[in-house]
């Protein structure tokens, strides 16, 4: 059931100090407006990766939202995440065609090469692993994508060489 | 004439490297100074191929296919700097005969009309194809509201999206509903997980969507629109709203629309947050408003109350992107093709272990046989073919003995499958039928919303047994249990998703019930698929004691000394498959 599937991470992540005056610009764009709560949500995820505690009591505040609905809406969406996410999500696709292709596979060899678990943040902030159904290029199938980059035809071997590639370049001054 | 180049740049092309191909060509244009015409366009369908570059010349077009930025270096010396023509990598072409061009040949393209074959940024390039000529037409000619939908009625067109409602019978409800608001949606959320018909056609030809929802909206007086697209498309996303803007600026929205007094409409782009339930119609009203999208009963049915509790209309992306064509050339150049209940062409989305993975169009009505084998090339590897998935989570397993079977409603449903949204995915024999059922009821278990009981424990329950199945802790009447369980679950739920979502299992255990009874009774898993289940061993006979499974083995499970048999351990063995990955000499066994 959905609500279920919102596991707040029991990860220690330290939550960072929000820079909580940024969502302002959304509330100034959406407020007044009916069926705004989602494009809100999402404008306020983009902002910090997640949706922070202080953003739900600011938007409650400043545009009534109420924090009952917005934290139903934000734990019925697969999309909208509680905690604190890596610099670089990593979504391995698990939609049919993928599963059919051996996923299974690839976040096997992401798991090993991150040494985190699927739905986990690594411990140096850099990545975070997850499984989403399907991305849309079954016909490359298994796919991945890294931020908002798509690599297809993947082996697990392949997987873990994109991810060592992207953090060769973040370690490199 | 100008020479051009032709990069397809749709999703698909994209993950295959084709932004780096683009890169390359507009460097070695700048670099050259060459005189060449550098362009985008979408997916053609020739997923398998991609990286697709197309090269037109003055003698006709050539489609290269599989192209990295080496072979575009080459094709750029060759074709483009000297007009020699590389045959071996030509796909598909006007002038010789690609390597691939039946591929193109035993299909009917209307939905896919124009994608693949221009921007899909550029509104003067779809206009060049026709775009937006139907609502001129119905304009110029005063077409009434009621002939369009006869029109829809008479083109026997059916809905798209899964349920194959009669599109021109929906509209006349919604027209029929007395309101000074309407709301017209297009249902973008194609949530089915190894699909991508929609995103194909919304990346690739957004004007066709833009003008279906404009003549819907037309014919039921509708007053704005929406299209409610999954966030996981953000190319999709992109391209909608250029093309939305463009057409504002030609007044192909607005007020007045073409003349049409008092005929004014503006669509907007929602952005879903993921959640397959919200396809259904009354959740993905839900979640337009804001709120968690749970359905709703039905009736009242949306045409009466809908989006803001005004009559609203909702169709798929592939049926909006089918009426432009249908008010175009008439209802009898679409009815032509297809069956007496099934008219006209579908869009499938061949995935899975077949050839030729891509996007087809073909007449309602073909043999399931012909697009995998004649179409898709046929099974990757040569493996044998096992199984067909259609319908997604709401579907169901067609086997081979049925491989023949024509698709139209009618023919697939009798199989217990559903035609759904399109997607296909071919299995082989290395698919392990339990856990494909079991794989299905983890995404229905995971994507109920919870309202119904049944749906929200009932998969759960079931799940729970297919996973023990999987696992070797079968038992006996797990599978009459599993198909009590289904009946209720069909009968305690409200919405589609509860009421098909047994159909995966019951198709399985219909046409498979040996690999049930295999995992339960033997404790095998008959493709070799189910971990728990499976053993490895050594061949003594093969072995020559190389050490190399040894050293392999992350769990130290096997035993032996250089040039002896090696053993494995089986209490110790964690079945990772390593050792019979890693044998030169096959001497390792799986069953
Ligand atoms: C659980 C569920 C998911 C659905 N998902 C989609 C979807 O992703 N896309 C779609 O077009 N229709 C989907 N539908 C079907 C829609 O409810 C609706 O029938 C369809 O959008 C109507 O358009 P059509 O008449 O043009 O097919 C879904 C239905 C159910 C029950
Ligand atoms: S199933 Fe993986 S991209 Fe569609």
């Amino acid at each position: 059931m959905r609500i279920s599937r919102k596991k707040i991470s029991l990860q220690a992540v330290e939550t960072p100090d929000v820079n909580i005056s940024l969502i302002n610009p959304i509330i100034q764009k959406y407020q007044g407006k009916k069926g705004n709560l989602i494009p809100v949500l999402q404008g306020v995820q983009s902002l910090y990766g997640y949706v922070p505690r202080e953003a739900f009591i600011r938007l409650n505040e400043e545009m009534g939202l109420k924090l009952n609905e917005m934290y139903g809406v934000a734990t019925f969406y697969a999309q909208f995440r509680l905690s604190p996410v890596g610099k670089h999500i990593i979504k391995v696709c698990h939609g049919t065609a993928c599963h059919v292709q051996n996923a299974t596979k690839i976040t096997e060899a992401l798991v090993t090469e991150l040494g985190v678990k699927d739905g986990h943040t690594t411990e140096d902030g850099l990545f975070t692993l997850e499984s989403v159904a399907c991305l849309g290029c079954c016909s490359l199938a298994p796919v991945m994508m890294v931020d908002n980059e798509t690599f297809g035809s993947l082996t697990g071997k392949k997987a873990a060489r994109v991810i060592k590639e992207l953090r060769r370049k973040e370690t490199q001054p | 004439m100008k020479k051009q180049i032709i990069v397809g740049l749709g999703s698909c092309g994209i993950a295959a490297g084709a932004g780096k191909v683009y890169a390359r060509a507009q460097s070695l244009i700048e670099a050259g100074n060459t005189d060449v015409l550098l362009k985008q366009t979408s997916c053609i369908g020739m997923c398998y191929k991609e990286p697709l570059v197309e090269v037109v010349d003055d003698r006709g077009h050539y489609l290269y296919g599989s192209v990295d930025v080496k072979k575009l270096e080459e094709i750029f010396e060759k074709h483009i700097r000297n007009g020699e023509v590389i045959d071996e990598y030509v796909v598909e072409s006007d002038v010789i005969q690609g390597h691939e061009s039946h591929y193109f040949a035993g299909q009917v393209k209307i939905a896919l009309r124009n994608c693949g074959y221009m921007d899909p940024e550029s509104i003067e390039e779809a206009e060049q194809r026709q775009a937006y000529e139907a609502i001129r037409k119905i304009a110029t000619e005063h077409v009434s509201s009621e002939e369009v939908i006869q029109t829809v009625l008479d083109s026997g067109l059916r809905g798209r999206g899964g349920g194959g409602f009669p599109t021109g019978l929906k509209w006349r409800f919604a027209h029929n509903s007395q309101s000074d608001e309407k709301y017209i949606i297009c249902n973008a959320d194609e949530g089915d997980p190894g699909a991508f018909m929609d995103r194909s056609l919304l990346e690739g030809d957004p004007h066709a969507i833009l003008e279906g929802m404009i003549i819907g909206a037309y014919a039921m007086n509708a007053t704005s629109g929406v299209i409610y697209c999954r966030a996981e498309y953000p190319l999709a996303i992109k391209r909608l709203n250029i093309a939305l803007q463009q057409a504002r600026e030609k007044g192909y929205l607005g007020k007045n629309i073409l003349g049409i007094e008092g005929f004014d409409l503006d669509i907007i782009v929602k952005e879903g947050a993921g959640a397959f339930v919200c396809g259904e119609e009354t959740a993905l009203i839900a979640s337009v408003e804001g709120e968690r999208g749970m359905p709703r009963k039905r009736p009242p049915f949306p045409a009466e109350r809908g989006l803001w509790n005004k009559p609203t209309n909702i169709n798929n992306v592939e049926t909006f992107a089918n009426i432009p064509y249908i008010l175009l050339h008439g209802a009898d150049a679409y009815n032509k093709y297809g069956t007496e209940k099934s008219k006209g062409t579908k869009v499938f989305a061949l995935t899975g272990k077949v050839k030729h993975g891509g996007l087809v169009e073909v007449p309602m009505g073909v043999s399931i046989r012909e697009i995998i084998f004649d179409l898709g090339g046929g099974i990757q590897e040569n493996k044998k073919f096992k199984a067909v998935q259609l319908g997604g989570p709401s579907g169901g397993c067609i086997p081979e003995s049925l491989i023949d079977t024509k698709v139209d409603y009618d023919s697939v449903n009798a199989t217990g499958a559903i035609m759904g949204s399109g997607g296909m995915v071919v299995m082989d024999e290395t698919t392990c039928m339990v856990d494909m059922a079991r794989f299905f009821l983890n995404f229905t278990q995971e994507e109920s919303c919870g309202k119904c009981t049944f749906c929200r424990i009932g998969t759960k329950r079931m799940l729970e047994i297919l996973t023990r199945i999987t696992q070797g802790k079968g038992k006996e009447g797990d599978i009459e249990l599993l198909q009590e369980l289904s009946q209720q679950i069909k009968d305690g739920s409200l919405c589609g998703l509860g009421q098909t979502a047994p159909n995966p299992v019951l198709t399985t255990i219909k046409y498979f019930r040996d690999e049930y009874e295999a995992h339960i009774n033997d404790k095998r898993c008959p493709a070799i698929n189910c971990k728990a289940l499976l053993t490895y061993e050594v061949i003594a006979e093969n072995c020559t004691g190389c050490t190399v499974c040894a050293v392999k083995c992350p769990s130290s499970c096997i035993d032996g000394s250089r040039k002896e048999i090696h053993f494995i351990n089986q209490e110790l063995c964690i079945k990772c498959g390593e050792c019979f990955a890693g044998c030169n000499f096959e001497a390792i066994r799986v069953y």
